[in-house]
């Protein structure tokens, strides 16, 4: 990158700069003519000094340049009198204000663009850097410094820019034209005007040196400050196991303590600059009073030329204000430019086209795998792969065994390509690794560490994330769309970033071996299976919300389900206590009292389960049922029972949050209230007390509390509410609930609940798990198993696949590896977090799928190695020996004492 | 079956016979209502235990598999019966496995919730003290004569 920002400012921006300062310069004339009307319009217009009415306009506006007279309006007598001029000149005024505020408006906005763009490209080209950046450059340097960079240091940058040139340019023109204009009217008193400004040339740059140093000291300790606030965030598991809150919170105290003794310091500087400045320019009056004033006492200078030095002087101090302005803001766009852009050019990183340029060439790699002399060092220039010559047969299962440090999983990473040796070389099937871009590395070698990562995103965004390379077929846009795309690609291109269209289809099928979409689900399933992660992939899709009237089929068949699951239960009278099912006209024992009201999901906040009771309609529909005077009663008799139940435990007992309907904070409300109350006249009580035990009888499960408080007469009643309810909906209130309706798809509910269509029971032994087995048998019925584990592949994953169990994540890992069917599958400890059945099972599964291909598997357990068809041994960074399992295991010393350890 | 039903039972169990029954409710509405079907067990031998049963209604049957695979029906269990406790009490593996021979109906108090009202309410520590030092009394008395049995037997066989 260019090493200044005036360097990186003029290469990509010349022609916008130059722009702007032509329109700067065009501006000029008219706001000289904007200060000078008014003049014209006091002096002529008003006062009459200087002319005679009626005034000839035509001849009025002649200028004559050079001798010749050129009549402005034209060769025409305009005779008008006083009052019409100054109409006259006063539109005039009102035009120029229209002109110069436009002009303003222009530049400012073009300003900003050009800055904005400039940013863009700036921060592009950064984020690109990051990601070519050699992988031990991350060990050095953490998000938390590479996010401000990119993101918050950079962006004052954006407003400099479009100032770089044209304001000094502009300025320094007009500080020239004023200097000039008062050099022609006196020399000895343009000379005054202007002496001091050698000091302040000479004395600021030595003040602002000091400020700079410290500003860099600033961002530096931002910088580490952000670093810290992101380790916070991913070691706060630790600062809670080990209450080391407060050292935690002293660091970071410590930190503030220091940026803000900088910043005291800038403080400090700046403002004593801006003293000294200010004062240097008040010293010009003073020299003018003092010296000046004896020259006119003295008689060897007219009071005129004094009077029109000083106010020549006053006109330069704002010209002259704006560039030291300038200087400043420079010099902290320079430091900020120059901080950043140092941290992003890593030793060993690799040039653009590495990534950018896809190679004409991407046939399977086949042959052999030879290393020569590979060697790695660590960051004290220890070895760590220590010249290692090796042969590989891309058509054979190899196993790398050894310690953990034995350098095994730095072999595997170098011969992913992922880390540049720092001596030898690496030939893939007759390429030489070096050169080979990442898009032969990237697609025909697949390499999976022990903890790999998983994106925010969907399952298949996951999966399928090693076939996004290149747009593959362009997205299909109406004209609006299409249009807004020419504008990003124009945009893109002129801040230099990529034109790539992230809604274009990324997926290379035919890398999958696939021709489609569906096809691609398929194979990403079967791709799971092998791993053994199918059945969680399925539950996910159980549990995930459709959207009927897009995926119609599916919504039928899941009905046909929820069908099937009914006949199963008549079929068989132990399973019929498992479920009550949703009917419209039963009260439902195992689902609350809200949820029998309502009789349908909640869509949104408005009917949230939890604060039924504060909902106007629900308590208006209670009202009109006559049932207020009824769960007012009941909800002061499970008041009264919670009161008896958990007043004598202590408020933090878990018991309060596994069981109470009132929180251990509420408890001494709720006894309050009981005692102030009368039970026999609770309508009396103040809105707040019935509002709180309105509330409660919403929470009652007959089933689950078996509190007796339910009764034949209350659910009676509830069923007249549910009715009530759904046939008074008001209109505005009809999309927050959807209704139970057993030949209707409930898109708000999942697939499970769906065809489950009812409340698993309270009560039965093992209810939950007889349902899934149910559920599974319906669904295998049907076949619709794999449907159903499609629509798990949208499941989202979270933040960094947090939604996931390190296992799954591991497995999605290797599945999104296995889907692009690499020819050399490369794994470092790969299934170590794994429990050992599973490995077991995936080591089988993997072995026979790359039988006759590559596979090069770090083990993390010597004895795993049994099955491959040859095997490596690494001891201190070295290649001990390779040999089969069967000789190894007899003859080698090592291995045999690292299988006696296990 | 109320709540109230299930704190009467809980009285007629002699290890919670004199807990205030303010405390028994507690335990009732704490613990969870579980019914099995004919032939469905409550727990295996071996299992880790993690809750003691109150048979509300019905028969079961207390399973015990020696170590050459012989299933033994050692005990019938009806209406009253706690079954379970040991294993909670003593972190030992369940010693028995019990099996419904009819709709079972019970009410299942976690080990959780059993050592914590145990430590809440010093009361029910006590009864279940004294429970146990029947029970222990009860075990010397039947060894006492199951010895003295035995020294019969030998007497009559020299």
């Amino acid at each position: 990158m260019e090493k200044t920002i005036f360097g990186y400012v003029w290469r990509f921006s010349r022609r916008q700069q130059i722009t702007m300062t032509i329109m700067s310069a065009a501006s000029l004339p008219f706001l000289y003519l904007f200060y000078e009307v008014p003049k014209t319009i006091i002096n002529e217009a008003i006062q009459g000094i200087g002319v005679e009415y009626p005034l000839n306009l035509g001849e009025k506006m002649t200028v004559s340049i050079f001798g010749v007279d050129i009549p402005l309006l034209g060769p025409f007598d305009l005779i008008i009198d006083q009052a019409p001029y100054l109409f006259i000149l006063c539109a005039v005024f009102l035009l120029l204000v229209g002109v110069n505020q436009g002009f303003k408006y222009v530049i400012n906005v073009y300003k900003g663009l050009t800055g904005e763009r400039m940013l863009r490209r700036l921060r592009f080209e950064l984020y690109g850097r990051v990601l070519r950046f050699p992988l031990p450059t991350f060990k050095k340097m953490s998000q938390g410094e590479i996010i401000p960079m990119i993101t918050a240091e950079v962006e004052p940058l954006g407003g400099f820019i479009g100032d770089a040139f044209s304001l000094p340019a502009f300025q320094g023109g007009y500080l020239a034209t004023i200097l000039a204009f008062l050099f022609l009217q006196d020399w000895r008193m343009a000379a005054a005007a202007v002496s001091l400004y050698p000091l302040q040339l000479w004395l600021i740059p030595k003040l602002q040196r000091k400020v700079n140093l410290l500003g860099k000291e600033r961002v530096a300790r931002v910088r580490r400050l952000s670093d810290k606030i992101g380790e916070t965030v991913q070691g706060v598991q630790e600062a809670h196991a080990h209450d080391t809150s407060n050292f935690i919170l002293t660091n970071f105290a410590d930190q503030l303590f220091w940026i803000y003794g900088v910043r005291e310091r800038i403080y400090r500087q700046k403002f004593v600059i801006k003293f000294l400045n200010n004062s240097i320019q008040q010293l010009g009056p003073f020299a003018f009073y003092a010296i000046g004033g004896y020259f006119v006492i003295e008689g060897q200078l007219e009071i005129g030329t004094l009077v029109a030095a000083i106010a020549a002087h006053k006109d330069l101090a704002a010209p002259w204000k704006e560039l030291l302005n300038y200087y400043q803001m420079q010099a902290d766009a320079s430091i900020k430019y120059d901080q950043v852009v140092s941290q992003f050019g890593p030793a060993g990183m690799r040039g653009p086209d590495y990534q950018l340029i896809e190679p004409d060439d991407l046939s399977p790699l086949s042959g052999e795998l030879t290393a020569t002399n590979l060697t790695l060092n660590d960051d004290q220039d220890a070895p760590v792969v220590d010249g290692i010559s090796l042969r590989l047969e891309l058509d054979k299962r190899y196993a790398i065994v050894g310690s953990g440090g034995s350098g095994k999983e730095e072999l595997t990473l170098l011969l992913a390509r992922l880390l540049d040796p720092d001596n030898g070389n690496l030939n893939l099937g007759g390429n030489d690794a070096a050169i080979l871009s990442e898009a032969v590395t990237g697609r025909r070698i697949a390499h999976v560490g022990a903890s790999a990562f998983v994106f925010a995103g969907s399952i298949a965004d996951n999966l399928f994330l090693g076939l996004k390379h290149r747009p593959l077929a362009p997205a299909d846009y109406d004209d609006a769309g299409a249009k807004q795309r020419a504008t990003y690609v124009d945009e893109a291109r002129r801040s230099g970033n990529i034109e790539y269209d992230l809604h274009a289809d990324w997926i290379d099928y035919a890398a999958a071996g696939v021709d489609d979409a569906a096809a691609l689900r398929q194979s990403g399933l079967a791709a799971l299976k092998r791993i053994g992660m199918d059945e969680e992939v399925y539950q996910f899709g159980l549990r995930g919300i459709i959207d009927p009237t897009v995926r119609t089929d599916l919504a039928v068949a899941i009905l046909r389900a929820r069908a099937g699951l009914r006949q199963h239960m008549a079929d068989d009278p132990a399973l019929l206590d498992l479920v009550e099912g949703f009917d419209g006209a039963a009260y439902n024992m195992n689902a609350s009292v809200g949820e029998n009201l309502m009789f349908g999901n909640p869509v949104g906040d408005t009917f949230d389960v939890e604060h039924l009771a504060e909902h106007p309609y629900v308590l208006d529909v209670l009202e009109q049922v006559g049932l207020t005077e009824q769960f007012l009663s009941v909800g002061f008799q499970v008041a009264s029972t919670m009161v008896e139940l958990f007043a004598d435990l202590p408020p933090d007992h878990e018991l309060f949050q596994q069981f109470s309907f009132i929180s251990a904070d509420e408890l001494p409300d709720i006894q309050a209230l009981l005692q102030r109350s009368d039970r026999a006249n609770l309508a009396a009580l103040p809105d707040e007390d019935r509002g709180q035990l309105m509330s409660l009888p919403f929470k009652l499960i007959p089933a689950r509390h078996r509190l007796g408080l339910v009764d034949d007469d209350l659910q009676a009643k509830v069923l007249e509410a549910r009715r009530y309810f759904a046939a008074n909906l008001p209109e505005d209130l009809a999309k927050s609930v959807e209704f139970f309706d057993a030949d209707k798809y409930n898109a708000s509910a999942n697939i499970q609940d769906n065809i489950l269509f009812g409340k698993v029971a309270y009560g039965q032994a093992q209810a939950a798990d007889r349902v899934g087995v149910l559920i599974s048998q319906v669904v295998e019925e049907l076949g619709l198993h794999e449907t159903v584990a499609e629509v798990g592949l949208s499941f989202e994953v979270g933040i960094a696949g947090s939604r996931l169990s390190t296992a799954q994540r591991q497995k999605l890992a290797l599945a999104r590896a296995l889907v692009k069917r690499p020819d050399i599958l490369i794994m470092s400890e790969t299934t170590a977090s794994l429990d050992s059945a599973t490995q077991a099972g995936i080591m089988e599964a993997l072995l026979a799928d790359f039988d006759g291909r590559c596979l090069i598997w770090s083990v993390q357990r010597t004895s795993m190695a049994s099955g491959f068809d040859e095997v490596l041994v690494m001891r201190q960074g070295r290649l001990m020996e390779r040999g089969s399992f069967a000789e190894l295991s007899e003859s080698n010393e090592y291995v045999k004492e690292m299988l006696a350890s296990e | 079956m109320s709540l109230n039903e299930e704190v009467e039972l809980l009285r007629s169990i002699p290890l919670f016979a004199n807990i205030e029954p303010s405390k028994l409710k507690l335990l009732a509405f704490t613990s969870e209502r579980l019914a099995f079907q004919e032939g469905q067990s409550l727990f295996h031998q071996g299992d880790i235990g993690d809750a003691a049963y109150l048979v509300v209604d019905g028969t079961a049957d207390v399973v015990i598999e020696g170590p050459d695979g012989n299933k033994i029906t050692v005990a019938q269990i009806g209406r009253n019966a706690f079954v379970g406790e040991i294993a909670i009490l003593c972190d030992v593996p369940r010693t028995a496995t019990i099996t419904a021979t009819s709709k079972l109906d019970t009410l299942r108090v976690s080990k959780d919730l059993f050592f914590r009202l145990v430590n809440e309410f010093p009361t029910m520590a006590v009864e279940i003290m004294r429970e146990l030092a029947h029970r222990q009394e009860q075990s010397n008395l039947q060894l006492t004569q199951a010895n003295q049995r035995i020294r019969e037997l030998e007497n009559r066989a020299g």
